[in-house]
């Protein structure tokens, strides 16, 4: 064997072991913490959990009673959310894939202004909101603004892994539709985007993750008030806005910060999960992959 | 449909609109940026106008009922926290990643990567308070205050990871089978195709990643908020208590007026700044993405 | 499976708008009341609104936060009605009326596990400005002392320099807060802390075995009970304020808010009612 190989050889004898060392050591460290957070938060909040904490109104400033009409609004948020930013990311996404050259300076525009929108504070999104959607629209304190506002701050996520999960579909399924004489956008529709479905919806939860995470943004736009929204220009204290104001704000609410913290949590679980059985069942069958 | 061209080359009728409306759409999206900076520039104007942009960066300190508008401690404290969170939150994140994809059985894949998807949707405001009741305290046993730079860049990591690792997951599921085929039939080992084959090919798709988490560390305000201490000064070491930007807009907007909100907003102005410039530079370096 | 096209998803989207927007009752404008301001007094009024709520069918009453300048600035603008304020109004603010419903006291407070059991004002002044910055000075362990103070613009911050004569710039802190719950979570979990926070919070959590102790001032007790008969020299009004001399349901409103029949509210947030 060469001297060259020898080097290789015994590089790749120490580099292995490293390696996986370094890999297993980080997912360990990251499941670590995880359990660590989790496991505050059961330590102190598994208690307050019960049916009727889900579903009665809070009492006392939140001290007791329930988050009932805190979750209404909170889905009727993330609603809004979805309903406003997945046509409009999908639609951008669809077009920095597959409708312009790779290197157009409209796409590269897009892009930029993406990545930079991936970085305004969530306080800033918040003002902006108030400014924008409350304000200037004329919406109020209200769900809407609140949803619309945070359709801005998911939509760099959204775009960023529909643009992955697009371009990580082989260019031969695009070059055996247009053999078949498909239109693009009939490819689109029947070939690419169920082909890119389990990456898409895996952008999608990301982004409802970081949208239920959001606080600051939501104080300004879609409010304080913690009774049931009777319709989407209501204002409706979203969940992560009442875990704030009951862990910072009220004294002795830390109970119940808890025990919300856990039921988003719950939440979060709920809808990643109906999320990937609806993408596993639903969208990909329609495509035999080899 | 093919009857339907006018030649072999023109597009389908369709396909132009939809072309028409994706561009609507992506334009829409677009403007979204230059409607927030605007709205940025609109609200800074004030103080902008009658002191200018440079006493922002060298006013000694930041005391605005004193008209002292000095930004530079706090973008320090930013820039120091947000990079110290993106070289953890990076290593952890695409070993995270590495090991979803190569290293772990199939039972444990497929758990791990929900629970890294289910960190990204805690708030912040529970980061920042699990931050404040049990990691400040452990530092605050070591080096008081507790409180500090490091617990900032800690809690920063835990919350950009879930981004990081995500991406550069499905940037390495988007490396073509065919490259991990040859390396396997070339008798590479697992370290080498990771480190020579797999991560070049996957590297405009984690550096979009480490991008958009970047963008998330700057942006961050409650749980540095809660963590870092908050008081203006230059970081000399780890432990001690910065103010992050953001932190300071959260902070004083609540009750400040005139001059001084204006002078928050401009912070606001120098964040997004700072992120297009990022932006551009990874643009820079990441190149186009490779289609293969 | 048929799949939902973009125009029937369009359509079911206009029509799911629609309906969600205009479900309401609709409800006449002057049985509504919107409060903005300040977050230390936003629970008590949502509390306060409630209650009122009940006795007075058909009206709402939302309470919003996000400070006491908001509040300020609302009100001028005609946003809110009426602005929840967490502190008296300052000489450019005169042009707005305020109506004062509770009192809230300020309190120093170390970890319970520090034997300091007393300071005098000078010490307290050497602290804040770091001359003293050892606790072994003091009588305590030999540890450095972590001062915790309020963010600049806060009213508890500017009744702390008030009442010790000092100025914003003057005070050496090593952490700086925002709400109550974040000084009273940092003093409990660091032994060398102190700190300053609402009185009855204090108490509370105190109460609730959370690890602080609050300290005298001058030599007089800090609990709820003395700000109330006006003996804590240390205390700030928590009011509300309106652009105009108020009227109908907000004139209601403010004298609700204000009688004996929210007294328990107040209590129940640890403030003090005003006696009347």
């Amino acid at each position: 064997m060469s001297e060259a190989g020898r080097f290789a050889l015994a590089r790749s004898r120490t580099l292995e072991p490293l390696m996986t060392l370094a890999v297993w050591g980080s997912a360990f460290l990251v499941t670590g913490a995880f359990l660590w957070l989790v496991g505050d938060l059961l330590w102190h909040g598994a208690e307050r959990l019960s049916w009727a904490f889900l579903s009665s109104s809070p009492l006392n400033a939140g001290r007791t009673g329930g988050i009932g009409p805190i979750l209404v609004s909170t889905l009727l948020i993330l609603g809004v959310t979805v309903a406003a930013a997945v046509p409009l990311g999908l639609a951008t996404a669809v077009l920095l894939t597959e409708f312009l050259r790779p290197r157009s300076w409209f796409g590269r525009l897009v892009g930029l202004s993406l990545d930079v929108l991936a970085g305004v504070p969530s306080i800033v999104f918040g003002l902006f909101g108030n400014a924008f959607f409350s304000v200037f629209l004329g919406l109020g304190f209200s769900i809407l603004s609140g949803g619309l506002t945070l359709a801005c701050m998911v939509l760099p996520i959204l775009i960023r892994t529909a643009e992955a999960s697009l371009r990580a579909v082989p260019d031969d399924w695009r070059l055996g539709s247009a053999a078949l004489g498909l239109s693009r956008t009939a490819a689109l529709r029947h070939v690419l985007l169920p082909a890119a479905s389990s990456g898409l919806v895996a952008g999608l939860l990301l982004g409802v993750g970081r949208a239920m995470a959001e606080t600051a943004a939501l104080i300004f736009t879609s409010g304080y008030v913690d009774r049931s929204p009777s319709s989407l220009l209501d204002s409706g204290r979203a969940l992560s806005v009442h875990i704030y104001d009951l862990s910072m704000n009220v004294a002795g609410g830390d109970g119940n910060a808890y025990a919300s913290a856990l039921v988003l949590i719950g939440l979060l679980i709920l809808i990643n999960g109906t999320a990937l059985y609806l993408a596993e069942h639903w969208l990909n069958r329609r495509i035999m992959t080899p | 449909m093919i009857w339907s061209k006018r030649s072999i080359s023109s597009p389908l009728s369709v396909d132009t609109r939809l072309a028409g409306w994706l561009s609507v759409a992506a334009g829409l999206t677009a403007t979204v940026l230059v409607v927030i900076v605007l709205f940025l520039l609109h609200e800074s104007w004030p103080v902008l106008k009658r002191i200018g942009w440079l006493r922002f960066l060298t006013d000694v300190a930041w005391h605005p009922s004193e008209e002292l508008f000095g930004l530079a401690p706090m973008l320090l404290a930013t820039l120091v926290s947000s990079a110290g969170a993106l070289v953890l939150a990076g290593g952890l994140g695409v070993a995270s990643a590495l090991f979803c994809r190569f290293y772990a059985p199939p039972s444990a894949a497929r758990p791990y990567r929900r629970m890294v998807t289910l960190l990204a949707g805690i708030p912040s405001v529970v980061f920042g308070f699990w931050g404040l009741t049990v990691l400040v305290p452990l530092i605050a046993r070591w080096q008081p205050p507790g409180v500090s730079l490091l617990a900032g860049i800690l809690i920063l990591t835990l919350m950009i990871l879930p981004t990081v690792a995500l991406t550069a997951d499905a940037a390495l599921a988007a490396v073509p089978k065919a490259y991990l085929h040859g390396a396997a039939a070339l008798g590479i080992s697992r370290s080498g195709t990771i480190l020579r084959v797999v991560l070049p090919a996957a590297r405009s798709g984690i550096i979009a990643g480490l991008l958009l988490a970047a963008g998330r560390a700057l942006g961050e305000t409650m749980a540095v908020l809660m963590v870092a201490g908050n008081v203006v000064q230059t970081p000399h070491s780890l432990f001690d208590p910065v103010r992050t930007l953001t932190a300071n807009i959260a902070l004083e907007m609540a009750y400040a007026t005139g001059e001084h909100r204006a002078g928050l907003f401009v912070s606001g102005l120098v964040l997004t700044g700072m992120i297009i410039l990022l932006a551009v530079a990874a643009l820079r370096l990441g190149g186009a993405r490779s289609h293969v | 499976m048929p799949r939902l096209s973009l125009n029937r998803y369009l359509s079911v989207l206009s029509i799911m708008l629609f309906v969600a927007t205009t479900a309401s009752t609709p409800q006449a404008a002057d049985r509504k009341l919107v409060l903005t301001g300040s977050s230390t007094v936003a629970p008590l009024m949502v509390e306060i609104g409630k209650r009122f709520e009940r006795g007075n069918p058909g009206v709402r009453v939302d309470v919003q936060s996000g400070g006491s300048s908001r509040g300020i600035a609302d009100t001028r603008s005609g946003l809110a009605d009426i602005g929840m304020v967490s502190r008296a109004l300052k000489p450019d603010e005169q042009d707005l009326k305020s109506f004062t419903i509770a009192l809230d006291g300020i309190t120093l407070i170390v970890h319970r596990d520090n034997p300091v059991q007393t300071l005098t004002d000078p010490q307290i002044v050497d602290i804040y400005t770091g001359k003293i910055t050892h606790w072994g000075a003091l009588g305590g362990a030999d540890r450095p002392i972590t001062v915790v103070n309020k963010a600049e613009g806060r009213s508890t911050l500017e009744l702390f320099l008030h009442h010790f004569r000092l100025k914003s710039g003057d005070i050496k802190a090593q952490v700086v807060i925002g709400e109550n719950q974040q000084g009273i979570k940092t003093v409990a979990g660091n032994a060398s802390a102190i700190g300053y926070v609402s009185i009855g919070t204090a108490e509370y959590e105190a109460a609730q075995g959370t690890p602080i102790k609050l300290l005298p001032i001058a030599g007089i007790d800090a609990s709820v009970e003395n700000v109330r008969n006006g003996r804590f020299p240390l205390a700030r009004p928590l009011n509300l304020v309106t652009k105009m001399e108020p009227e109908g349901l907000a004139r209601q409103f403010i004298d609700f808010s204000r009688s004996e029949s929210v007294h328990d509210l107040v209590q129940a947030q640890y403030f003090v009612p005003l006696e009347r």
